[in-house]
């Protein structure tokens, strides 16, 4: 397939189209609007439906609904509009419905600002809405693994009839790189027989409701629901482990950041600290079991977010005490620089000596 | 022995939970039996609220979609723009559509979504237990106004089929009652005009039906229709407000 | 080669962001790996524009600028004063002198003084002062050649603008030989 330049609001856009959504429900705002005037221009043309809601709450809603009618649909927002959608994604989850959500993150708390912030990371790993779930959440570093991401997160919702989540923030959005589009790994997806499309008057009618109000009901249905996730711990982890064969200190980051990050490590290579990185590509499911590949030649880890330290947890939990964890974080649209994370990193390898 | 009166193939054989005397059931009814009349219950989907009819999923013999609080013409929209030859309808309150879910309602109109909305005012949160809607009328006790709705505390009581008339998506809108027979069937005229509207693809139609709540208004099933018939018909009048140009 | 870093800046309107996206294109014409990085939010409305971009063998890691440009095309005064101390020692700083009146004071890069604003409007077309500046740089540069920057045109600009490919491709070339005469001594 030949590559094309695309942004990455377009290019996660597109990916949506080639992996079968014909249907978008959203709500302006920036840094990620690329992405709905994407699909209002697209899904016309295929005989989809973009719809622009009066509100974050009202367009998952219809994504709920459209969901539950059995058809591929997308949502994107940012930040504190994917904060307003958690009611209607806590519903989804816990009526089983697949879905995909792009949150392009901007800073907060509050109105914030429109700069690339991943201070979101509780909100969308923590299952950010009320109840006892979770749902995949994605964090793609490049446009293209954006691309390849939104078309599995596709076939992953459906597969386990969850909402999915794609992390993104305002720089993945704003800034192109060339894409090809390649077909995500085949999976076996159940038919779609729970589906409110009418019952033709050829079977018993289906309910889609997250209602459950005998405490009995209730609590198999979590611990189903917990089953899951426990299902899909086990078989959607996505890491990357760069440059840690011998390294002396694991730096770990997502996202836009791993890329800053990935620059560090090259010159502190050059300069003879061995560096090493892990990169979490699911931060839900938490790729814990990356930590338990860190070589002995490792004396600390360094976590880089742009956050006040999200992550951090995460990291903690999965380092299970074994090392060391350092931090370091920019927030606010703040942006950290590779020479911030080298600095940090000789810091703290000349006193863990 | 001939059946003059049979269940309608529009409900379920569940029996409801509502109090005895409230009207949601005649309403339940009216419906099933004009989804049964048009041939449509094979075709159709229908949004729950949250509120007394939340378990409205549980009665009507199609396939249905519990949405979230105030949020069923959102989920509708979502069903509708997906299955355009479906036939989706909304079933809700009045805390349901005219407080919480005010703009969803609104704007489904606004967009003249080809939704057919059944909205149950009883001028009170009937599930949680008696608190003020915003339907509530002035004087109107509720546990969250011990002593009667008060204007400059809480505004007049909102008219939702006014408001939604004004908007040119709304194709049909009327209110009804169903505190006597003669109102029944008109009831059952204007919600089998509503669906017609969506078939016929006109617009967004609603019908405001005028309910009762014996349980926390504190009377008798009785007394409850005559105090509807008494106090809210005055304040919120009977009638069509609007139907789509050469409509019946 | 090692990666080219160029910021690209002025202000809203003189094709700053879509002469970014052409050399971006034309990178990836050439199987080079590219990114393409905007300022974006209220700051692009009306006022200044800039970007970022990145031609390298390698895959690109941070498509940030910090102070470590290789390059840096100036369309205005406000970038200048911006982005002067952002290019590395030995880099390339063009400029365009029609719209910027005072000298770079740097002595340790290398800086074409080039009038595209008024070549533009002697080629008939304001707009294409980017593309002269673009064409200085490519010609000091060598990332790719003018025939690929024409055909990433096509990419970035579509169909609808095909008829203006002569006027740009004027554009590139008198900006390419205008790098030609400037001398370092």
């Amino acid at each position: 397939m030949t590559k094309v330049l695309m942004k990455g609001n377009e290019a996660l856009g597109a990916a949506a189209i080639k992996a079968g959504c014909k249907y978008f429900f959203g709500y302006p705002i920036t840094p990620q609007s690329e992405l709905p005037e994407f699909m209002a221009r697209e899904l016309p043309k295929i005989g989809g439906v973009f719809l622009q809601a009066e509100s974050e709450i009202a367009a998952i809603n219809m994504v709920y609904g459209a969901a539950g009618a059995g058809e591929r649909v997308l949502t994107s927002s940012s930040s504190l509009g994917i904060a307003l959608k958690q009611e209607g994604i806590s519903y989804i989850a816990g009526a089983e419905l697949p879905c995909v959500i792009i949150n392009i993150s901007r800073g907060g708390p509050g109105l914030g600002n429109i700069q690339p912030s991943q201070s979101d990371y509780f909100m969308v790993t923590r299952g950010g809405g009320n109840g006892d779930y979770r749902h995949p959440a994605y964090a793609p570093a490049t446009v293209q693994e954006a691309v390849d991401l939104t078309m599995e997160a596709f076939n992953v919702a459906d597969y386990y009839r969850t909402p999915v989540i794609i992390q993104g923030d305002g720089m993945l959005g704003q800034m192109m790189e060339p894409v090809e589009f390649n077909e995500p790994k085949k999976r076996d997806l159940p038919p779609k027989d729970w589906a409110t499309k009418g019952t033709g008057g050829k079977r018993e009618p289906n309910i889609v409701t997250s209602l459950l109000l005998a405490t009995q009901d209730l609590e198999d249905h979590n611990w189903k629901l917990d089953r899951k996730y426990k299902e899909i711990e086990k078989n959607e982890v996505m890491y990357e482990m760069y440059r840690m064969e011998d390294a002396e200190i694991v730096l770990v980051a997502y996202g836009t950041t791993s890329r800053i990050v990935k620059n560090a490590i090259e010159t502190l290579r050059e300069e003879g600290i061995k560096a090493g990185l892990i990169r979490p590509i699911t931060i839900w499911p938490y790729p814990s079991k990356a930590f338990d590949e860190i070589p002995d030649s490792a004396k600390a880890i360094l976590t880089v977010e742009m956050s006040t330290g999200q992550m951090l947890d995460d990291v903690k939990i999965a380092n299970e005490g074994r090392l060391p964890v350092y931090f370091y974080g920019r927030t606010g649209g703040m942006v950290p620089t590779p020479d911030a994370v080298i600095a940090k990193a000789k810091e703290i390898l000349g006193g863990v000596e | 022995m001939a059946v003059v009166f049979g269940r309608t193939k529009g409900l379920t054989e569940k029996q409801t939970h509502y109090c005895p005397g409230c009207t949601h059931g005649i309403i339940h009814r009216l419906v099933g039996e004009v989804l049964e009349e048009l041939d449509i219950l094979g075709k159709a989907i229908g949004v729950a609220p949250v509120g007394c009819s939340v378990f409205a999923y549980e009665y009507f013999n199609c396939d249905m979609h519990e949405a979230a609080h105030g949020r069923a013409p959102a989920v509708a929209t979502g069903i509708k723009r997906v299955l355009p030859e479906s036939v989706v309808f909304t079933y809700q309150g009045d805390g349901d559509l005219a407080a919480i879910g005010t703009a969803e309602i609104v704007h489904a109109a606004h967009r003249g979504e080809k939704i057919t909305t059944i909205f149950v005012n009883n001028t009170i949160y009937g599930m949680t237990g008696g608190q003020m809607a915003p339907t509530t009328l002035i004087g109107q006790k509720a546990t969250t106004a011990p002593e009667g709705r008060k204007e400059e505390l809480a505004g007049k009581p909102i008219k939702m089929s006014e408001l939604l008339a004004t908007i040119d998506g709304a194709a049909f809108v009327e209110r009804v009652s169903v505190h006597n027979v003669a109102n029944i069937r008109k009831a059952k005229k204007a919600i089998k005009g509503a669906f017609e509207t969506q078939l016929a693809g006109a617009g967004f139609s609603i019908v405001e039906v005028l309910s009762t709540c014996p349980t926390n208004w504190g009377l008798t099933p009785p007394r409850a229709m005559k105090w509807l018939e008494e106090n809210m018909i005055p304040y919120y009048p009977l009638g069509n407000l609007r139907r789509p140009e050469g409509g019946k | 080669m090692a990666t080219e870093k160029v910021i690209m800046a002025g202000f809203g309107g003189q094709g700053i962001m879509s002469a970014g996206q052409l050399l971006a294109y034309a990178g990836m014409l050439k199987d080079k790996e590219v990114s393409w990085l905007p300022s974006y939010g209220p700051e692009m409305r009306g006022g200044a524009a800039n970007c970022a971009v990145m031609i390298s063998d390698s895959p690109i890691g941070s498509p940030i600028i910090i102070n470590d440009a290789t390059s840096a095309i100036i369309m205005n005064l406000p970038s200048l004063d911006k982005f002067e101390n952002s290019v590395v020692e030995d880099g390339v700083l063009i400029v365009n002198s029609s719209l910027v009146k005072r000298k770079v004071s740097r002595d340790d890069i290398r800086v074409y003084y080039i009038k595209a604003t008024d070549i533009a409007n002697e080629l008939g077309n304001s707009r294409v002062a980017n593309m002269v500046l673009l064409g200085a740089y490519i010609e000091i540069t060598k990332i790719v050649g003018i025939d690929t920057a024409l055909e990433a045109f096509k990419k970035v600009y579509g169909p609808s603008k095909e008829h203006l490919l002569p006027l740009n491709k004027k554009a590139l070339e008198i900006g390419a030989a205008e790098a030609r005469q400037t001398n370092f001594k």
